[in-house]
C-alpha cells in the first residue's frame, strides 16, 4: 500500500513538476504576454520548494523504493540550485524584453532544468541518476538554441545537443557494464557489494564501466579532455542562458559526481583517483593557459569556468571529508562569483545592442565607476586573491588536498591559479588604465542591480560570517560519507 | 551448432557502440547522420541491458532499457527540432559548415 508519507521525501519535485506543468498549461493558453509575470511566478514556486524542502528536512530519507534520497548533501546543492535557477529567471526578464525573445517557454524550460537536477542531486540508483541527468539536459539543449533566429545560438544548441548526446551514450554504456558485472542498479547494492572484495581488484567489465561512467559526467561539468563544447555553447548561447549553464548545471554534476564516486564507488578509490587527478591538472592547466588569447568575454569565462572546475575536482580527487567539504564550500563562492559577473556582462550594451569583447570594458572605471568596481572585485575573486570569497574557496580546496597527501595536486593548481590571474587582472587593467571606449548605455534594470549588489557584498564580506556556509557545507559532507 | 551466449551479445553492443562513435568522429557530411549514431549508441546499450537481464535473471535491466527507449525518442526529437531551426539560419547541415564560433 502507497502511503502518503513515502512520498514525503520527494515532495518538493513534486511540488516543482506540478507547477512546471501548470505554468506550461498557462503559457500555451494566454500566449507570450503573460512572459514577464510567469517568470515571477516561476522564481516564487521556485522559492516555495526551497521552503518545502527546508521544512521537511530530517536527517536521511529515501523514497521510491531507494531510487531516491534526501539529505543534508542533497538539501545543501538543492539550495544552490534553487538560486542559480531563479537568478537566472530573474536576470532574463528585461535582458529577453530588449532582445525580442521574451517567450513564456523560458522560465519554464529553466524550471524544468532544476527538476532535472533535484533528481540528480537526490539520485541513488544508476536508473534515477540517468533519468535526472537527461531531464536536465533536454531542457538544456533547447535553451541553448533559445534566441532561434540566430545562427549562432543555434549553432551552439546544436554543438550542445550532439555532444551532451554522446556523452549521455557513453555514461548509459557504462551503467549497463556496472549492472551486469555487478547485478544491481542501486548505490546501496553497489556500496556493499564493493565494500564485500574487501580491497581485492574488482573485474575489469566493472572498471571500464566505471571509467565510461566517470567520461560521461566529466563532460558534464566541462573538465578537460571532454570540454570543447564549453567555449562554444558559452559564446552561442544568449548571456542569461550562459550565467545558467555556468552554474546551476555545473552545481548539479560536480554533485552528482561526488554522490557517485564517493558513495558506491567510495571504496574502489585506488581505481578512479588517479582519473580524477588527471582529469583535475588537464582542466586547471588548459583553463589558465587558454584563456590567455581570448578577446571574447563569454568564451573566457568559458575557459574560466573549466578551469574552475578542475580546483573543485581537487577536493573529489582528495576523497576525504574535508575534500567534500571545499567543494561545496567553493560552488558556494564560484556559484556567487559567476552570477555577479554575468550581470556585469548583461550590463555590456551599447545604443541598444548586446557588445561581448573584453576591449569594450576599456575605461571603463571613467564611464561608469560602480559597475567598474564590482567586475573588479569579481575578478579578483575569482583569481582567488585575499580577503574575497574566492580566496577561502581554494583555501578549504587545497588544505584538503595536502591533508589527504596530494602535494603535487596543490603544488599544480596553486601554480595555475597564479597563471590564472594573469587574464583576470588583465581585464581589471583594460577597465581601469585604458583610453575610454565609447560609453555603455545606463539602462541596467534593477533586478540585475539588485543581484549585482547581492553578489559583490557576499563575496566581499564572506570573510566576516564564513561559517554560515562552510558549517553547511561541513555537516553536508558527513552525511554524504557516512549515509 | 554454435550456442549463441552473453559474450556474443556483449560483442554486438561493443561493435555497435564503437560504429556510433566513430560515425560522430569521422562524419563529415551531414548532422543527420550524427543523429543515427547517437541511436546506435543508445541501441548498443539496450542490447547490453537486455543481454545482462536475461543472463542475471533480474528485471531491472528490462526496465531500464524501456526508460533508455522513452528517453532516446525525447531526445531524438529535441534534436531534430534544433537541426530545423539550424537549417532555417544556415541553409545548410552538412558537419564542415558548423563552424562560425571556433577557437
Amino acid at each position: 500500500m502507497l502511503s502518503m508519507s513515502l512520498l514525503l521525501p520527494a515532495l518538493p519535485e513534486i511540488v516543482l513538476a506540478c507547477s512546471c506543468m501548470a505554468l506550461l498549461m498557462v503559457g500555451v493558453f494566454r500566449g507570450n504576454n503573460v512572459t514577464r509575470s510567469l517568470s515571477w511566478v516561476a522564481v516564487f514556486s521556485l522559492l516555495l520548494v526551497g521552503f518545502i524542502l527546508s521544512s521537511i528536512q530530517t536527517g536521511r530519507m529515501t523514497a521510491f523504493g531507494g531510487q531516491f534520497v534526501v539529505d543534508d548533501f542533497a538539501h545543501f546543492m538543492k539550495w544552490l540550485v534553487i538560486i542559480g535557477a531563479s537568478l537566472a529567471i530573474i536576470m532574463s526578464i528585461n535582458f529577453n524584453e530588449q532582445e525580442g525573445i521574451a517567450r513564456f517557454e523560458y522560465p519554464v524550460l529553466i524550471l524544468f532544468a532544476a527538476l532535472g537536477m533535484f533528481m540528480m542531486v537526490s539520485a541513488n540508483d544508476l536508473i534515477s541518476l540517468y533519468i535526472g541527468l537527461e531531464l536536465q539536459s533536454l531542457a538544456l539543449y533547447v535553451v541553448a538554441a533559445f534566441r532561434r533566429d540566430s545562427l549562432k545560438s543555434s549553432e551552439a544548441g546544436l554543438k550542445y545537443f550532439v555532444l551532451g548526446a554522446l556523452s549521455s551514450g557513453m555514461l548509459l554504456y557504462g551503467c549497463s557494464l556496472i549492472y551486469g558485472f555487478s547485478g544491481t542498479t542501486s548505490f546501496e547494492g553497489l556500496a556493499t557489494l564493493f565494500k564485500g572484495l574487501g580491497g581485492a581488484e574488482p573485474g575489469v567489465g566493472l572498471v571500464v564501466g566505471l571509467v565510461f561512467l566517470i567520461a560521461g559526467l566529466a563532460f558534464k561539468v566541462s573538465a578537460v579532455p571532454f570540454h570543447m563544447w564549453t567555449p562554444d555553447v558559452y559564446e552561442g548561447a544568449p548571456t542569461p542562458v550562459t550565467a545558467f549553464f555556468a552554474v546551476a548545471p555545473k552545481v548539479a554534476a560536480i554533485a552528482l559526481f561526488m554522490r557517485v564516486l564517493m558513495g558506491p564507488f567510495g571504496s574502489l578509490i585506488a581505481e578512479w583517483q588517479q582519473v580524477i587527478v588527471l582529469i583535475s591538472i588537464a582542466s586547471m592547466v588548459l583553463g589558465a593557459l587558454a584563456a590567455i588569447r581570448q578577446d571574447n568575454i563569454k568564451r573566457l569565462l568559458a575557459y574560466s569556468s573549466i578551469g574552475h572546475v578542475g580546483y573543485a575536482l581537487i577536493g573529489l580527487a582528495a576523497g576525504t571529508e574535508a575534500g567534500v567539504r571545499g567543494i561545496l564550500v567553493y560552488m558556494t563562492i564560484y556559484l556567487a562569483m559567476n552570477v555577479g559577473t554575468f550581470c556585469c556582462v548583461l550590463a555590456m550594451r551599447r545604443t541598444g545592442r548586446m557588445v561581448e569583447g573584453i576591449t569594450d570594458l576599456a575605461g571603463l572605471a571613467r564611464n561608469q565607476p560602480m559597475l567598474a568596481l564590482a567586475m573588479a572585485i569579481f575578478m579578483f575573486s575569482m583569481a582567488g586573491i585575499p580577503p574575497l570569497a574566492g580566496f577561502f574557496g581554494k583555501l578549504y580546496i587545497f588544505l584538503a588536498a595536502v591533508e589527504a597527501g596530494l602535494y603535487t595536486l596543490a603544488i599544480i593548481g596553486v601554480l595555475a591559479s597564479v597563471v590564472g590571474a594573469y587574464y583576470y587582472l588583465r581585464i581589471i587593467k583594460i577597465m581601469y588604465f585604458e583610453d575610454p571606449a565609447e560609453i555603455f548605455d545606463r539602462t541596467i534594470p534593477r533586478e540585475v542591480k539588485i543581484i549585482l549588489v547581492g553578489t559583490a557584498l557576499f563575496v566581499t564580506f564572506f570573510i566576516i560570517r564564513p561559517g554560515v556556509v562552510v558549517e553547511g557545507a561541513a555537516s553536508a559532507a558527513r552525511m554524504l560519507l557516512t549515509g | 551448432m554454435l550456442e549463441i551466449g552473453l559474450p556474443h551479445y556483449l560483442s554486438v553492443a561493443a561493435i555497435l557502440f564503437s560504429v556510433g562513435i566513430f560515425g560522430i568522429f569521422l562524419n563529415r557530411k551531414n548532422v543527420i547522420i550524427i543523429l543515427m549514431s547517437i541511436e546506435l549508441i543508445l541501441l548498443a546499450v539496450n542490447i547490453n541491458l537486455v543481454a545482462f537481464s536475461v543472463h542475471l535473471q533480474d528485471l531491472t535491466g528490462q526496465i531500464f532499457a524501456m526508460l533508455v527507449l522513452t528517453v532516446a525518442a525525447a531526445e531524438a526529437a529535441i534534436g531534430l527540432a534544433i537541426i530545423v531551426v539550424y537549417f532555417r539560419n544556415r541553409g545548410t547541415i552538412a558537419v564542415e559548415d558548423i563552424n562560425l564560433m571556433k577557437g
